[in-house]
C-alpha cells in the first residue's frame, strides 16, 4: 500500500500547493488522480518520487508511507530502488538516445542480471518499440515515445508505477491502445497511480478516484461511482443530462468547477 | 619532405595532446552543461604531480602517471564538490564564472609549487628518436599520438558502451529524468569532473615531455583545447580528436615554414594560428565540425 497522510507541500517557501492531501493506493489497484490544471496532480507525484527538491518544493506537514515505512525523506534514487516508477509529463525521452539504451537506462537501480529479461519483457509488451530499438528515440511518433517513457519506467521493476498524464497529445486510438496497455501491466501485478485530464479514459480502467482541487481532495470515491456522479460527468466526462438548461440561461460565476464553498 | 613528415609527426603528437585537454572539457560540459576553464591548471597540476612523484618519492615513471592521473582524479571530484555543486540549477554562465575564478585560484597554487623551476617529467624517451617513413622522429611525438588516442579511445568506449557511461549520457541529456530514473545526478558530476582531471594530468604529462621540460606558464599551453573544442564541437568527444591533430598540424607547419615564407607575420606566429581558426570556425560553423544540434521531430 502506497498512502499519503495530510501532506502539505510549498514551492518557493510560499506557495502552498498542497493542502492536506490524503490518498492511497492499495496494492494491485488502479488508481485515478483526476483534477484540473494546476490542481496539484503533478505535485503529489513530485513527493512520491522525491523530484521536489529539483523543482524548488517541500513537503512541509504529513507523511508518505510504502507498506508502512516512510519514504518522503527518501531522495530520487532511493525512491526508484523502493520500487516506485514514474513517468513525467510530456514523456521526456532521452531524445538522443536510442530507445534501446531508453530502456536500459531504466534499469539504472536494478540488478545487472535482470536486465536482459526485462527487456524481453518490454519489447514483447510493446512490439512497436522492437521493431525501433536500434532508433533515435526522439523520431519517434508521441505514441510510439509514450510506450518508450513506460517502458523505461517498467524496466526497475517497480511496484507502483506512477503514470502522469499517458494520453497527452494523443490521438483517441492511441489513447486506447495506451489504456489496453495500462490494464495490462496492471495484471503483471504492478499498482498504478494514474493523472489524467482524460477522466473517460482513466475513470474507465480504475477501481477507485480522487478529485482534487487547488490543493485539497474533493472527491473520494470508487470510480464507478464517480462515473455516476452529476458533477464529474459534467465538468470531466463532458456529458450533461438530457434537456438541461442550456448554458445561457445558467448563472455562469455559479458554474464554475467548485466543490467546496 | 622530410621536414614535412617530421613536422607533421611533432603536429599529430601535440596535437593529440590538445585533443586530450579538450575531451576533459567535453566531459563536463556534457554532463553538467558547464565549460570548465579551469582544466588548464589542472593539467600543470597534473605535471606537477607527476614530477613530484618521479624525483622526489623515486616512483618509475609508469606509476608516477597513474599516481598523477589519480591525485588529479580526486583534486577534480573535490572541486566539484566544493565549488561547482553549488552552482546547480543556476544558469551555465554563473557556473563557468565560478570556473575562471578556479582556474586562475589553482594556477596561482600551481605556480607556488612549481615556483620559477623547469620541471621534467622523467620520461622514458627523452631526446631519442626513431625512424619513420625514411626520416627520424622523436620517439617522443610518437609515444604522446599514441598514448592520448589509446586513452581518449578508452573514455569513448566508457560512454558508449558500460552501464556509467549511459547514465552520464543521460544526466548530460536531462538531469531531472535522469533523477527519476534511479541516477544519482550529483555522483555523475563527481565522476565526470574526475574523469576531466585524471585526463588532464595524462596531458600535463604529455605536454611535460618537451623537451626543454616545462614551467607553470604552460597552462596556457594547454588552453589551445580551448579553439580545439570549439572547432571540433563541444560535445563530441570525436571533433575533440579531428580537431585537435588539425590544429596540433597547422601549428606545426605555420612554426616550420612561416619563417621564411611569410615573415611579414612576425615571430611565435604559430602561437596565433590556433585561436585563429576559432575565429574562423566560429563564423563558418559555430557549433563545431561534429558538435550536435538537437533533435528534434519535425
Amino acid at each position: 500500500m502506497l498512502a499519503m497522510e495530510n501532506l502539505e507541500v510549498v514551492y518557493e517557501d510560499v506557495i502552498l500547493v498542497l493542502k492536506g492531501i490524503s490518498l492511497s493506493v492499495p496494492e494491485g489497484s488502479i488508481v485515478a488522480l483526476l483534477g484540473a490544471n494546476g490542481a496539484g496532480k503533478t505535485t503529489v507525484l513530485r513527493a512520491i518520487t522525491g523530484l521536489l527538491d529539483v523543482h524548488r518544493g517541500k513537503i512541509t506537514k504529513g507523511t508518505i508511507t510504502l507498506d508502512g515505512k516512510p519514504i518522503h525523506h527518501m531522495d530520487a534514487p532511493a525512491t526508484v530502488a523502493a520500487g516506485i516508477g514514474q513517468v513525467m509529463e510530456g514523456r521526456r525521452t532521452f531524445t538522443e538516445f536510442t530507445v534501446d539504451e531508453n530502456l536500459r537506462i531504466g534499469a539504472h537501480t536494478a540488478d545487472r542480471g535482470t536486465v536482459e529479461a526485462n527487456l524481453d519483457r518490454i519489447y514483447t509488451l510493446f512490439p512497436r518499440l522492437a521493431e525501433r530499438r536500434k532508433q533515435v528515440a526522439g523520431y519517434l511518433s508521441g505514441g510510439e515515445q509514450q510506450m518508450c517513457v513506460i517502458g523505461r519506467a517498467l524496466m526497475a521493476e517497480p511496484r507502483y508505477l506512477l503514470l502522469d498524464e499517458p494520453s497527452l497529445g494523443l490521438a483517441p486510438l492511441i489513447v486506447q491502445q495506451i489504456r489496453d496497455l495500462i490494464v495490462a501491466i496492471n495484471e503483471q501485478g504492478t499498482s498504478v497511480l494514474l493523472v489524467e485530464q482524460n477522466a473517460n479514459m482513466a475513470l474507465a480502467i480504475a477501481s477507485h478516484g480522487y478529485v482534487l482541487e487547488t490543493g485539497k481532495v474533493v472527491m473520494d470515491k470508487p470510480a464507478a461511482v464517480l462515473r455516476e456522479d452529476d458533477d464529474v460527468r459534467e465538468f470531466y466526462l463532458g456529458l450533461r443530462e438530457e434537456g438541461a438548461a442550456s448554458f445561457r440561461d445558467v448563472k455562469h460565476y455559479k458554474r464554475r468547477k467548485r466543490w467546496l464553498s | 619532405m622530410e621536414i614535412l613528415i617530421a613536422t607533421i609527426v611533432r603536429g599529430v603528437g601535440i596535437g593529440s595532446t590538445y585533443a586530450l585537454i579538450a575531451v576533459g572539457f567535453v566531459i563536463i560540459y556534457r554532463a553538467t552543461d558547464v565549460v570548465n576553464f579551469a582544466q588548464p591548471a589542472l593539467v600543470i597540476l597534473g605535471a606537477y604531480f607527476n614530477a613530484l612523484f618521479v624525483f622526489n618519492y623515486g616512483l618509475p615513471f609508469p606509476l608516477a602517471v597513474v599516481g598523477s592521473m589519480a591525485a588529479m582524479a580526486l583534486i577534480g571530484a573535490l572541486t566539484e564538490r566544493v565549488a561547482l555543486r553549488p552552482m546547480v540549477g543556476q544558469p551555465p554562465f554563473s557556473a563557468a564564472m565560478v570556473t575562471v575564478g578556479l582556474f586562475f585560484a589553482l594556477y596561482v597554487l600551481a605556480a607556488r609549487l612549481i615556483g620559477s623551476n623547469v620541471i621534467t617529467m622523467g620520461d622514458p624517451w627523452g631526446l631519442s628518436r626513431v625512424e619513420f617513413l625514411g626520416t627520424t622522429v622523436g620517439q617522443v611525438d610518437i609515444a604522446k599520438t599514441i598514448i592520448s588516442l589509446t586513452a581518449i579511445a578508452v573514455v569513448g568506449v566508457f560512454l558508449q558502451r558500460s552501464k556509467l557511461g549511459l547514465a552520464m549520457r543521460a544526466t548530460a541529456l536531462d538531469q531531472e529524468v535522469a533523477l527519476a530514473q534511479g541516477v544519482n545526478v550529483g555522483r555523475m558530476f563527481g565522476v565526470s569532473w574526475a574523469m576531466s582531471g585524471a585526463l588532464a594530468a595524462l596531458a600535463g604529462v604529455m605536454i611535460g615531455t618537451a623537451g626543454g621540460g616545462m614551467v607553470a606558464l604552460d597552462a596556457f599551453v594547454a588552453l589551445k583545447a580551448l579553439p580545439v573544442i570549439i572547432l571540433g564541437g563541444l560535445d563530441s568527444i570525436k571533433g575533440s580528436v579531428v580537431a585537435g591533430i588539425f590544429i596540433g598540424v597547422a601549428e606545426a607547419l605555420t612554426r616550420t615554414y612561416q619563417p621564411g615564407n611569410a615573415d611579414f607575420l612576425g615571430a611565435n606566429f604559430d602561437v596565433v594560428v590556433p585561436y585563429l581558426i576559432m575565429v574562423i570556425a566560429l563564423m563558418v560553423r559555430p557549433y563545431g565540425l561534429y558538435g550536435t544540434k538537437e533533435v528534434q521531430r519535425v
